[in-house]
């Protein structure tokens, strides 16, 4: 289905709001392939219409929500009435609505690839099975390959409500993933790569297969290290990966029900003086760029951290209004769910030097492969941070010995303030983050007991 | 659902362009849930899903397919999507198909029956019970949650088998407010039962538990860092051995050769102490089902007995390829997903030590009488998991609360330093694990124990 067939599907729905009510319509449409290969053959071919509608009634300030998995008429008719219903049961709050059209206009960004669609399979099995190839030539040491897998989705959006909100989108996406297996006899070390694009025609096959290996294979050897302090050294997707948890407790539900340790705190320094942080779907350039919110608003730049100063936080309709602050554009939705605000498009404002100038500047530090056990060891209220990390340690300026079985310890507030490099190596990462590369000094790491 | 007839006309459809199976997935769920936050009654959201997803086997190739159109156009486009994905081997007749009775488990009280306004009466109270606690508790979250799965399951082997699994989810979640910051304290109860769970669990207790969890951490004190001896307390605790030894015991992983425990059958893998059961037949359990996700009946397996590594976990395409029977460990998230091996109710065994004496056997240490979610690296063995409450042991007595943090160690190494195990075994809260992007229902069990040493991710050497 067409954007514009979504959108007008969503109107219909809209259109039967009774003069009490307030009504939003997301509908989305998507067709997706996904191939996994294994030992050069094709392990699975999985092809995939997806279609979804989420119904948000409002009546007196009271919200109810249903969402199902088909757009037929009978299912979107029973929709309607269960959020009818469902509203009747929740509690009034004056601030909670549909998004009103702000004036904001919206950037135009072309998120649409025909190389999905002008693809075909062949060529993208091809795709996961030179992937695969690439891994197991890359190394004597690589002993495995435990799956590689190209992944696409074309996916329609239509947003429509009674306040006069009327937005359609479309997007395409292709991927690679690989995680490698390197075998010293005595232990498997694995390495993860992936690569994000519009079009199957832009993914580096050998920049991804090139990180699985080099990762799994310097792991090899490694041991338990003792418990110290040392700085990390986070290339690019580690820094997204840290500073994306950080970014998602800036957001207005957090801050507003006090459930964020940075309540209170716009324009005081919560960070190094380096670090600025702008959430931007406006930039095209990013994989997290989009037109419109999740609510149908124009998407627009937001400061949150700008030289380590707390400049504000991310907001939708319902948060912007209850803070005064207005929303940001900042909702993020599936039709699954309700609205809620969060990040689209993270940058991190460039420092100067590579990754390889931060390694050289280091005395005693980890340069970090992966983190382990995010959901569980991350309390975003009171922002403890505990988590298991692998790489290999920098000693004198050097990368030397590998490491696992450890894990750093911190919180959320102090790796902001610890900060204590920002690299010029801006990469733009296919989960929506543009980032270069960070030091965080004196962080406290948990191995044997000296 | 569908009927049988259409059934076998999409079996051979799916089965035209050749192949060795082929096989009809068709699920229907419906899904509500009230929230309660910020001392309101936020929202209720009901959700529906139904189709069908078609899945055709050739050789080591599978092709899949899935359509929220159940129509016999809908399934027949579906069948020869998947069809055209995998390259012919020799087509075959499907085997006649064999309706098989199931019992999916009781449910007294269908939750979708019961008034929203009985279960936002529900969330109402556990929010004035965990405010009434203490003034220091600022904010309090509480969620219920209902879900019934019908799903319908066909195969060329003649299999047709159907489930209906009910499960309901309570939960609170507190914020507590001191000098040295905000700390979180949640509490959770689910069952594979309807709103009865609700006669077994008091919400206000639930409630009082997960205020009390906050309030403790308020005063509590960084965790050390460092390797030191663990006592794990009885129920959540599960969550270890899931992590340590579960998922690297899942046949697909052993395949791969991304398993520290592939080629060990036999082996003394772990203390003589740990007997290791998977178990989705365990009534009203959270990861219980009638049959799994590809029609085979849930099984209890002894994975590890008293210590020695019995056996792996199958689903039907690894067991088929060994030439064994499935262990009934297929699962999948839903019909738009591929089925795979994943464990469903696991947990160690009970043992005959009293865990006052386990906990009073250690000078210097750490009690875990929470554990949150894990990760594990299956190759290399190494696991993580959060500690959500914890506190330091000193001569054999729990002292002070501490901070949350992790516990990292290697599955195969702490199997083997499983030193005492209580006879108070309890399962813990219902989780959701996930492999490959793909989240499923689990529980998890584990009577007090001690493992002589784990690395604990705090920050105080």
């Amino acid at each position: 289905m067409t954007p514009d067939e979504l959108l007008a599907l969503a109107q219909q729905v809209v259109d039967q709001a009774r003069p009490d009510e307030e009504i939003e319509v997301a509908c989305s449409y998507g067709s997706s392939r996904s191939i996994r290969v294994h030992g050069g053959e094709v392990e699975s071919l999985t092809t995939a219409d997806n279609t979804g509608i989420g119904v948000r009634v409002l009546v007196d300030g009271r919200e109810g929500f249903a969402s199902a998995g088909s757009l037929h008429a009978e299912v979107v008719a029973d929709m309607l009435r269960e959020a009818r219903d469902n509203a009747s049961f929740a509690e009034a709050d004056e601030y909670v609505g549909i998004a009103r059209p702000d004036g904001v206009p919206a950037a135009h960004i072309d998120l649409w690839d025909d190389g999905v669609a002008a693809t075909p399979n062949d060529v993208k099995i091809d795709l996961a099975l030179d992937l695969e190839r690439q891994v197991t030539a890359g190394d004597p040491r690589i002993s495995g390959v435990r799956v590689a897998a190209y992944g696409d989705n074309e996916a329609s959006f239509a947003l429509a409500s009674t306040a006069g909100i009327a937005a359609a989108s479309r997007a395409t996406s292709a991927s690679l993933s690989v995680q490698a297996l390197a075998d010293d006899g005595d232990r498997t070390q694995t390495g993860f790569a992936y690569d994000g694009a519009r079009s199957p025609d832009k993914l580096d096959i050998g920049r991804v297969a090139g990180r699985a290996v080099s990762q799994a294979v310097d792991l090899i050897g490694a041991t338990k290290p003792e418990t110290m302090t040392l700085d990390l050294v986070l290339d690019p997707h580690l820094s997204a990966t840290v500073l994306g948890l950080i970014a998602g407790t800036l957001t207005g539900d957090r801050v507003l029900k006090g459930r964020s340790p940075f309540v209170d705190r716009v324009g005081e320094t919560i960070g190094a003086e380096a670090l600025t942080l702008i959430d931007d779907a406006t930039d095209p350039v990013s994989f997290g760029a989009d037109s419109h919110d999740g609510e149908g608003l124009a998407t627009r730049r937001v400061p949150l951290v700008e030289a380590g100063v707390l400049r504000g936080f991310l907001h939708d309709s319902y948060t912007g209004r209850r803070s005064g602050d207005g929303s940001t554009g900042s909702a993020v939705r599936g039709t699954r769910g309700l609205p809620s605000p969060g990040v689209h498009a993270l940058h991190v404002a460039p420092g100067s030097g590579s990754l390889d100038d931060l390694i050289a500047d280091t005395e005693l530090g980890l340069l970090v492969f992966s983190l382990a056990g995010l959901h569980s060891g991350v309390n975003p209220v009171s922002g403890d941070f505990s988590v298991g990390v692998e790489g290999r340690m920098i000693r004198n300026g050097a990368l030397a010995e590998p490491i696992q079985e450890c894990t750093i310890g911190s919180t959320l507030q102090r790796l902001l303030l610890d900060v204590t490099h920002v690299g010029g190596d801006v990469v733009n990462l296919p989960s929506g983050v543009t980032t270069p590369s960070l030091v965080v000094g004196g962080v406290a790491l948990s191995g044997r007991s000296a | 659902m569908i009927s049988q007839d259409l059934v076998e006309r999409t079996l051979g459809v799916a089965l035209g362009g050749g192949a060795e199976f082929a096989e009809v997935f068709a699920e229907d769920v419906r899904r509500g849930s009230v929230s309660l936050d910020d001392g309101r009654i936020e929202s209720l959201a009901s959700g529906r899903d139904r189709g069908a997803g078609i899945r055709v086997v050739s050789g080591r190739s599978t092709g899949f397919a899935h359509t929220a159109d159940l129509s016999e156009a809908g399934l027949a486009r579906a069948a020869k999507a998947a069809a055209e994905a995998v390259r012919g081997a020799e087509p075959i007749t499907a085997a006649s198909i064999e309706p098989r009775a199931t019992t999916p488990g009781p449910v007294a009280v269908a939750p979708a029956e019961v008034e929203k306004a009985t279960k936002v009466e529900l969330l109402r109270q556990a929010e004035e019970v965990a405010r009434g606690t203490d003034p220091a508790i600022s904010q309090v979250g509480a969620r219920y949650a209902e879900n019934r799965r019908r799903i319908l399951v066909a195969n060329s082997d003649g299999v047709l088998a159907t489930d209906d699994q009910t499960r309901t989810l309570f939960s609170v979640s507190c914020v507590a407010s001191g000098d040295a910051g905000l700390q979180t304290g949640t509490e959770s109860v689910g069952l594979s039962v309807g709103f009865e769970l609700f006669d077994r669990y008091d919400v206000s207790r639930l409630a009082t538990d997960a205020a009390n969890r906050a309030l403790t951490k308020l005063k509590a004190r960084p965790a050390p860092s460092g390797t030191l001896p663990v006592v794990i307390g009885p129920g959540s605790g599960g969550v270890l051995f899931h992590e340590a030894c579960g998922h690297g015991l899942e046949a697909d992983l052993v395949r791969k050769g991304a398993s520290a425990f592939a080629g060990r059958l036999g082996e003394q893998v772990a203390s003589p102490l740990v007997t290791l059961i998977d178990d989705g037949t365990m009534a009203e359990e959270w990861g219980r089902f009638a049959i799994d996700d590809e029609g085979a009946p849930a099984q209890r397996n002894v994975l590890i007995q008293d210590g020695v590594l019995v056996d792996y976990l199958w689903d039907g395409i690894r067991a088929r390829e060994d030439g064994r029977p499935s262990s009934g460990n297929g699962r999948r998230q839903s019909y738009r997903h591929l089925p795979m091996v994943r464990m469903t109710n696991t947990y160690l065994a009970g043992g005959d030590t009293d865990p006052a004496d386990i906990v009073a056997s250690v000078d210097h240490g750490v009690y875990v009488a929470r554990l949150g979610g894990g990760q594990v690296n299956t190759a290399s063995g190494d696991f993580v998991f959060g500690m959500v409450e914890a506190y330091m042991i000193e001569d054999g007595q729990i002292t002070a609360p501490l901070r949350e943090g992790q516990l990292i160690g290697n599955g195969p190494r702490v199997l083997q330093q499983i030193e005492a195990v209580g006879n108070d075994f309890e399962m813990g809260p219902p989780g959701t694990c996930g492999k490959d992007g793909q989240g499923v229902p689990v529980g998890d069990g584990v009577p007090t124990l001690r493992v002589a040493e784990l690395t604990i991710g705090g920050t105080v050497s």
